[in-house]
């Protein structure tokens, strides 16, 4: 019984690395409609820059804040250049560019900082906490400052005229367009927005797993899969997805026998699967009606 | 049977090509009388793309090689290939080297799936696969593969090492291992069990884990439940690093064995933290450059100038430009032992017969030997303890081989 | 990576223009076929070899494409089916001691029927969960195929070596030029049963389902068992792609078989043409020269490089080499 605490509060604490980058998926999701393939190389790019802001000497909060400016314009950007041409192009080339773009920005992380493991430092400190320090400092503070980006997002698209814009940019590029709402400018807000929020995922996240260009590899697919069980319409949602990603995987490495220490991933994917069937929209997203 | 003629005839024509070969002065494939071209394939990029560093400080070895003149009144050409650690493309990237490049043999690649997918072929070709970079230990075979030979100390020795510590000094212990899932983590686990012997009970959890996940957190915790008081880490650089931060913030003080693929001070300890790493047991055959006590080490000091001057954005707190360096001053060594016979079978007869080469880089009394019936070049390690601030050897230099018993 | 009408071929051209393109089209088509037919002989084993991929990769793409280009399912982990293929054939060949000709319509069955299983619960998921979904196969793949209980059958995590057969009745072929005849042959019949396929009742029904699922249920078409099938049908022919390439390479390992692999697919899929059967050529050239030519021009950067030509390729045609033939043709036309 005791293990099966430690596990879940352990699961919680890791369940805090995917729900802070399922937020980073629900806003470019609600930007433009698509996940982003690259999502976890621009967040851990925008990592390797405020590591290297602190490396040049600047204090951790004005390199944060330095960082999230940064990434929000090199996200806007990267809509304006690189995909703005190819508005009307196909969904399946969309992909490709943002494949293209993952292997652009992992390649030249490690060109420019190389791949050796850098540690990251933490804003909250390391003390341990609570339940025999399972849950540290820093994911207790990981863990609020997800909440409070929870908070933003969910003001910011119920309540803003520019997150409702978006939305309706999004859902419905025609309509939007016909009551004056740019929709280009829209995307392009939204890549800027996902990028700093990624940057936050990434800095949160860094002094857990250590900061390599590879680090976002597996987390993006935990921050998808966590997205997509909690809905993707909905922020949330995303954050109770990230979370529950974390316990099961937890639960399903320590109590299925045989399989499941080799296994935990696939299992824990498969169970998603299996609510997704049940439940085609996520927990708590919002059924779409489709028009013949 | 039929087929046995037809090689026959095939051998008849090859060696009628040799006759003729012979007769118009021609010498070894990839060799000629200012070079000899050599083919190196290796992860450049993609996720194990952190090993290439091994074929860059190779490449800058060789480029300080040709600028003192070569071997053998020969400069040499370093043909490197990336393969992205798929086996597939390794097959792709080798048969290049070999057939549309024409090398004389190919050197240090990297990987054990990536090395075993090309095994047969190179031995089908007769051409050396020279110092493999992996410790699994199926590249030492002369009798099934002659013409592939490892470099580094296997990964099952050094898990008897780690056994054979273990029986004397804690015989009462509960041992608990994190191992990576693949070739490299279960030659460890067997080799640990292999040296346990009859004591294998001992164990009391294995946790896998896989390179896809984000932290072995879950697993230090079902390590800590399980009772264990030994923790044996074989882990690459980033989760054991991981997993030695979590068990201190777990607060799980086990005595902690850490494999010798992640004994680096810079790139695993002090991640990990310094004062969490304290009191860990490794096992050691090259020098660490940040361990203070080399500090005026003639062979350190042939590296640091070597690193300064050829390979300067080298990295030189991993120990992957130590292991390049080691393994191409090894290469060096057989070419120039061979000078008088640059053929694929020399090559292969002259590494087939070092004797005590002593290596800048590696331990004092850790030396490289072979024999026709010994292809594991390095065999040796020496325990380790590190005491907060950079490793302290103790006791012998061991011989896995002989730690089993 | 939405609405799954947006991957539908551009519609409306007139039948008139083909025909005349058609005649153009032909000899083009004939030409290529000489040049596949004749390059074994003039060049290289090695060369040979990697013709030898390209066309097994082609192959793959055929089959990822019937099931994107023509159903309108995405996958982003075929990679999964290349892999039960390439291992059923080791396996047979390593355990069975069969011969490798017959493992090959055997590791096209059971992708039909892993596809078709797997297709059976996707039904269900649209779009993005579908893309989640396979996603998760792809990454699922290596570590299924590692696990500890199938050891004795997989080899776990060191795989399994096959050996290379040489060319039959006494054929003056290299085991290169040999099997090279046989992926071109294979290639061949399945490109000719899928063109069938897509011009029969059952096709029609197929691009029905992704031009408008609630339409096509609404006209009597099965939904369910036509994704189903079609995704069995996909499978196989990835299948028998990946049982080539394992007797071509010579090795299975887990690593071979990794998320990288389906992501180069379905490239592959994008740079060759979705919707367009003879675009899976250019795609499978593009998975096995783009990355040489990319570490040619840069090996710290190879995959900034390569990513920057995948940019590139997508501006210059944004429907793949299918639609710049098409473009060109109309282009011709219309002059």
């Amino acid at each position: 019984m005791e293990t099966f605490f430690q596990q879940v509060l352990g699961g919680i604490a890791t369940g805090g690395i995917y729900a802070c980058m399922a937020l980073a998926v629900v806003m470019i999701y609600q930007a433009i409609h698509h996940l982003n393939l690259a999502q976890g190389e621009m967040a851990m790019f925008s990592t390797f820059i405020a590591w290297q802001l602190l490396q040049w000497g600047f204090p951790y909060w004005a390199a944060f804040v330095l960082t999230l400016g940064i990434s929000f314009a090199g996200g806007f950007l990267i809509e304006r250049v690189v995909l703005k041409p190819l508005e009307n192009a196909p969904v399946l080339s969309h992909l490709v560019i943002f494949i293209a773009l993952y292997a652009i920005f992992n390649s030249l992380a490690g060109f420019i900082w190389d791949f050796t493991v850098k540690p990251f430092p933490s804003p909250f400190g390391t003390a341990a906490l609570f339940g025999e320090g399972l849950i540290g400092a820093h994911q207790a503070g990981m863990i609020l400052v997800t909440l409070i980006v929870l908070f933003l997002l969910f003001a910011f698209f119920r309540y803003t005229r520019v997150g409702l814009a978006m939305r309706a940019a999004a859902a419905n590029p025609e309509s939007a367009r016909l009551v004056g709402i740019r929709v280009g400018t829209m995307a392009a807000l939204g890549w800027g927005m996902a990028a700093s929020i990624g940057a936050v995922a990434g800095i949160m996240i860094a002094p857990v797993v250590f900061l390599e260009p590879n680090m976002m590899l597996s987390i993006l697919l935990y921050g998808f899969a966590g997205a997509v069980l909690g809905g993707l319409t909905s922020p949330g949602g995303a954050v109770f997805g990230g979370f529950a990603v974390g316990v099961i995987e937890n639960l399903a490495g320590t109590y299925i026998p045989v399989v499941g220490a080799e296994l935990k991933l696939p299992i824990a994917l498969a169970l998603i699967v299996v609510v997704l069937v049940i439940k085609p929209n996520g927990l708590f997203g919002r059924t779409v009606v489709q028009r013949v | 049977m039929k087929k046995d003629l037809r090689y026959l005839g095939t051998l008849g024509v090859a060696a009628g090509a040799a006759v003729f070969a012979f007769a118009a002065g021609a010498a070894e494939t990839g060799v000629t009388d200012t070079t000899i071209k050599i083919g190196l394939v290796q992860p450049f990029s993609g996720p194990a793309s952190a090993y290439s560093q091994i074929a860059k400080t190779d490449q800058a070895y060789i480029k300080m090689l040709n600028d003192t003149g070569g071997v053998c009144g020969r400069q040499i050409d370093l043909i490197a290939y990336d393969d992205g650690y798929s086996p597939p493309k390794t097959v792709e990237q080798t048969r290049k080297l070999v057939e549309s490049d024409e090398v004389m043999f190919i050197f240090n690649g990297l990987g054990t799936p990536t090395n075993s997918a090309i095994l047969k072929y190179m031995n089908a070709k007769k051409v050396p696969q020279l110092f493999v970079a992996t410790g699994a230990s199926k590249f030492g075979d002369p009798k099934g593969h002659p013409w592939t030979m490892g470099w580094q100390p296997n990964y099952v020795d050094e898990g008897k090492i780690y056994a054979a510590y273990i029986r004397e000094n804690l015989p009462d212990g509960k041992i608990g291992v994190l191992y990576q899932n693949d070739d490299y983590g279960k030659d460890y686990l067997n080799g640990l069990k292999a040296g346990l012997g009859d004591k294998a009970s001992m164990i009391v959890a294995e946790q896998p884990y896989e390179t896809s996940d984000p932290t072995v957190d879950s697993q230090i915790i079902n390590l800590k439940a399980s009772g264990a008081d030994i923790f044996v880490n074989v882990g690459t650089p980033k989760f054991a690093a991981q997993a030695i931060k979590k068990a201190a913030e777990i607060d799980w003080k086990p005595t902690q064995f850490l494999n010798s693929v992640s004994n680096s001070v810079g790139a695993v300890l002090k991640p990990a933290g310094l004062e969490a790493s304290t009191g860990v047991i490794s096992a050691a055959y090259l020098k660490d450059p940040q361990d203070p006590q080399w500090k005026d080490d003639a062979g350190l000091k042939k590296w640091h100038d070597f690193m300064d001057k050829y390979y300067p954005d080298g990295d030189k707190t991993s120990s992957f430009t130590i292991y390049g360096y080691g393994v191409s001053q090894t290469l060096e060594h057989v070419l120039r032992s061979t000078c008088d016979d640059l053929t694929r079978a020399g090559v292969m007869k002259a590494a087939a017969n070092i004797k005590d080469l002593e290596l800048d880089v590696s331990l004092p009394g850790i030396n490289v030997n072979t024999g026709p019936d010994d292809f594991y070049p390095l065999q040796s390690m020496q325990l380790e303890k590190f005491n907060g601030e950079r490793f302290e050897l103790f006791g012998n230099v061991l011989d896995g081989a002989s730690a089993s018993n | 990576m939405t609405a799954q009408q947006d991957i539908a071929l551009p519609a409306g051209r007139d039948k008139t223009a083909d025909r005349k393109s058609g005649t153009a089209m032909l000899l083009l088509s004939i030409a290529v076929l000489a040049v596949l037919f004749l390059c074994p002989l003039f060049l290289k084993n090695f060369t040979v070899f990697q013709l030898t991929m390209m066309l097994i990769y082609a192959i793959a793409i055929m089959g990822l494409n019937l099931l994107t280009g023509f159903n309108g399912q995405f996958s982003l982990g075929h990679g999964a089916f290349y892999a039960i293929g390439a291992y059923t054939t080791a396996i047979l060949m390593e355990h069975f001691g069969i011969a490798y000709g017959w493992t090959i319509p055997v590791a096209g069955l059971v992708c039909f029927v892993s596809g078709f299983l797997f297709g059976l619960p996707a039904l269900r998921l649209e779009s993005i969960y579908l893309a989640l979904a396979t996603f998760s196969l792809a990454i699922a793949t290596p570590q299924i195929l590692k696990l500890s209980i199938l050891e004795e059958w997989t080899g776990g995590v060191q795989g399994i070596v096959i050996i290379k057969p040489d060319a039959p009745f006494g054929l003056p072929l290299s085991q290169d030029q040999w099997l090279y005849y046989v992926t071109l042959g294979t290639g061949l019949l399945l490109y000719w049963a899928a063109r069938n396929l897509v011009r029969s009742r059952s096709g029609r029904a197929i691009m029905a389902i992704r031009d408008n699922p609630v339409a096509a249920r609404s006209m009597g078409v099965n939904v369910s068992l036509y994704k189903a099938l079609t995704f069995g049908v996909s499978a196989l022919f990835t299948g028998v792609a990946g049982a080539l390439a394992a007797i071509v390479v010579q090795f299975v390992a887990p690593d071979s078989f990794t998320l990288v692999l389906s992501i180069a697919l379905l490239v592959g899929l994008v740079v060759g043409g979705v919707g367009w059967l003879p675009g899976a050529l250019a795609g499978g050239a593009f998975i096995v020269f783009v990355p040489n030519i990319a570490e040619e021009v840069s090996k710290g950067l190879s995959g900034a490089m390569y990513g920057l030509i995948m940019i590139l390729l997508i501006y210059l045609m944004p429907s793949g080499a299918g639609g710049l033939i098409r473009t060109l043709a109309d282009w011709q036309k219309r002059r």
